[in-house]
């Protein structure tokens, strides 16, 4: 593939990315969903446990705001389009598999970062002030692409069942959201779970957030960055990789 | 002039069902090319390995001079779809989804508008234009189906089963735009269960049966290979006794129907001449002469083993 069809297939992937946000996206119940969840989790999280600062909750709501969105919608649009036969439409169009899945990965960054947005501004509108700004807008970017990829991965398994899927990100993004230092943080969590720690790419997000916020965190900031880019760059691959390989078995 | 599609010794397999096995044939530029076979035949599993839904185990398919195997980008370029289920966006207006065709084949969002516009006023959805498809009934998905197919004015277009299940206006409608299209000299690509269709509309058509190909030809040549006895129904002005047809040359057979003889003919041309030069000699005149010849539903169910 030359340069000029590279940019002409990543034309593509944000055309179907738009696709995506104005089909699935833009509606009522998953926006307000969106803000709502994170925002539940976190007043039941402050009302267990009040000697918690303000900075330090917030970091944790952008955390799971972040992880949540950018894995609300992504798992279940191939399950979809595989039920509604747009995915065949999709396949006999001049768009390479790769410019399908970085699309819906696009939409779900996009999702991601836009209500993480709206949840550092309720922060900052209850008086959180962010120490480190570039490097919490860059680590929202990285951390939403992550994510995302996530959430592509949860919906490599070729069914047209989206209950399914659902059923199999709820088994994953909850646990994640208890290891990943989001209510108690990395050091007071014991050995294996500290273990266990170092496996999610959320548990580099929300230090990033913390030291952005309080100035602090449990890893050197260095390592939270690359690791974050890490696992980014797996976790895109590897969904791009299984997904070529399941995508003609939802036709 | 390369071949529109070239299908070459292309084979599918499903774990142990051979679906396609190995299939050849070309589909000419500027044909209307009729794909029939019975369900389960392998129709959809050869047109999804000609669109590039599905990679052939075995082979190549040639797309306008592109090979779909190694090439498909470029090859998926070159034509425009219709598949059997409509599907088209339910969440998107006409125009949304129009646009994003446009935006997939890689037309500038200029020409995409114009294009989007001008398809539907010809296939009358403009009123329809920024209603959601999921209002829309069967025979305006259909058009929006075929307009989405046409953004990018393929020269090559695969329909599957475009008139099942439509009202007759948008069956009309369709079927006279695919006549207008291929006069423009756009090669069509046609899997039908309509042998009317394929009889009508097609130059030639291929039958699969059991993932092999049976026979391609067009349809009169295909109706004229299947038998070799045909029958003829006369009628004259005046009653006549069976032995004025008992030796007439070409006749095999004849029967009495009501006012008619039914006659079977090997040769229908000599047998034909033989009525004539009777009605002339016995001063009679034919009131109607009709040759029953076999329907392409014949040679389908004769061929696919339909019919015993």
């Amino acid at each position: 593939m030359n340069i000029r069809m590279v940019r002409e297939q990543t034309r593509r992937a944000f055309s179907i990315a738009k696709k995506d946000l104005r089909i699935y996206y833009y509606k009522p119940p998953v926006l307000i969903s969106g803000i709502l969840m994170p925002i539940f989790l976190c007043m039941a999280f402050l009302m267990g446990n009040k000697s918690v600062s303000l900075p330090f909750l917030i970091a944790g709501l952008l955390s799971m705001t972040l992880f949540f969105t950018a894995t609300a919608i992504s798992p279940v649009i191939f399950p979809w389009e595989g039920q509604t036969r747009t995915l065949e439409r999709l396949i006999s169009c001049p768009v390479a598999p790769e410019s399908i899945i970085m699309g819906d990965m696009i939409a779900s960054t996009i999702f991601g970062i836009a209500i993480t947005l709206v949840a550092l501004f309720i922060g900052h509108l209850i008086g959180v002030i962010v120490i480190h700004w570039i490097l919490l807008i860059c680590a929202i970017i990285i951390g939403s692409i992550c994510f995302s990829a996530i959430g592509m991965l949860l919906s490599v398994p070729p069914t047209a069942v989206s209950q399914n899927i659902m059923l199999l990100s709820t088994l994953v993004k909850f646990p994640l959201i208890f290891v990943s230092g989001i209510f108690m943080p990395v050091e007071q969590m014991p050995g294996a779970g500290q273990v266990i720690a170092y496996l999610s790419p959320l548990t580099y997000f929300t230090d990033i957030a913390r030291f952005s916020l309080t100035g602090t965190g449990y890893f050197p900031i260095y390592f939270d960055v690359w690791m974050l880019l890490l696992f980014t760059i797996i976790l895109s691959v590897a969904s791009i990789v299984l997904h070529k390989k399941t995508m003609p078995l939802r036709i | 002039m390369p071949d529109a599609i070239s299908v070459i010794n292309v084979t599918k397999r499903f774990g142990s069902l051979t679906a396609v096995n190995s299939i050849s044939f070309s589909v000419k530029k500027g044909e209307i090319f009729g794909f029939l076979g019975p369900n389960g035949a392998g129709k959809t599993t050869t047109t999804r390995m000609l669109t590039g839904v599905l990679k052939p185990d075995f082979g190549d398919v040639q797309i306008l001079g592109h090979s779909m195997v190694s090439a498909p980008l470029l090859a998926k370029q070159k034509f425009g779809v219709v598949p059997e289920t409509s599907n088209a966006y339910p969440d998107l207006t006409a125009w949304q989804n129009l646009m994003f065709m446009g935006e997939l084949y890689g037309l500038g969002s200029e020409h995409a508008k114009e294009r989007t516009l001008y398809l539907l006023q010809i296939f009358d959805l403009y009123e329809h234009a920024q209603k959601k498809v999921q209002s829309f009934s069967k025979g305006m998905k259909q058009r929006l189906i075929l307009a989405m197919a046409l953004i990018h004015e393929p020269e090559l277009i695969f329909l599957d089963e475009p008139t099942s299940g439509l009202d007759v206006s948008s069956a009309r409608m369709i079927l006279s735009m695919l006549r207008e299209m291929n006069s423009r000299g756009v090669t069509i690509f046609l899997t039908t269960h309509n042998m009317d269709e394929a009889n009508t509309l097609c130059h030639r058509v291929g039958i699969i049966r059991s993932g092999n190909l049976i026979a391609i030809d067009s349809p009169e040549k295909l109706k004229d290979t299947l038998d070799k006895i045909h029958q003829i129904e006369v009628s004259f002005n005046r009653d006549i006794p069976e032995e004025m047809l008992r030796n007439l040359p070409g006749i095999t057979t004849f029967s009495r129907f009501g006012d008619k003889w039914k006659l079977s003919a090997q040769d229908k041309d000599l047998a034909i001449r033989s009525l004539v030069a009777l009605s002339e000699h016995e001063g009679m005149s034919i009131i109607s002469l009709n040759t029953l010849a076999p329907t392409l539903d014949d040679v389908f169910l004769r061929l696919t083993g339909g019919e015993k």
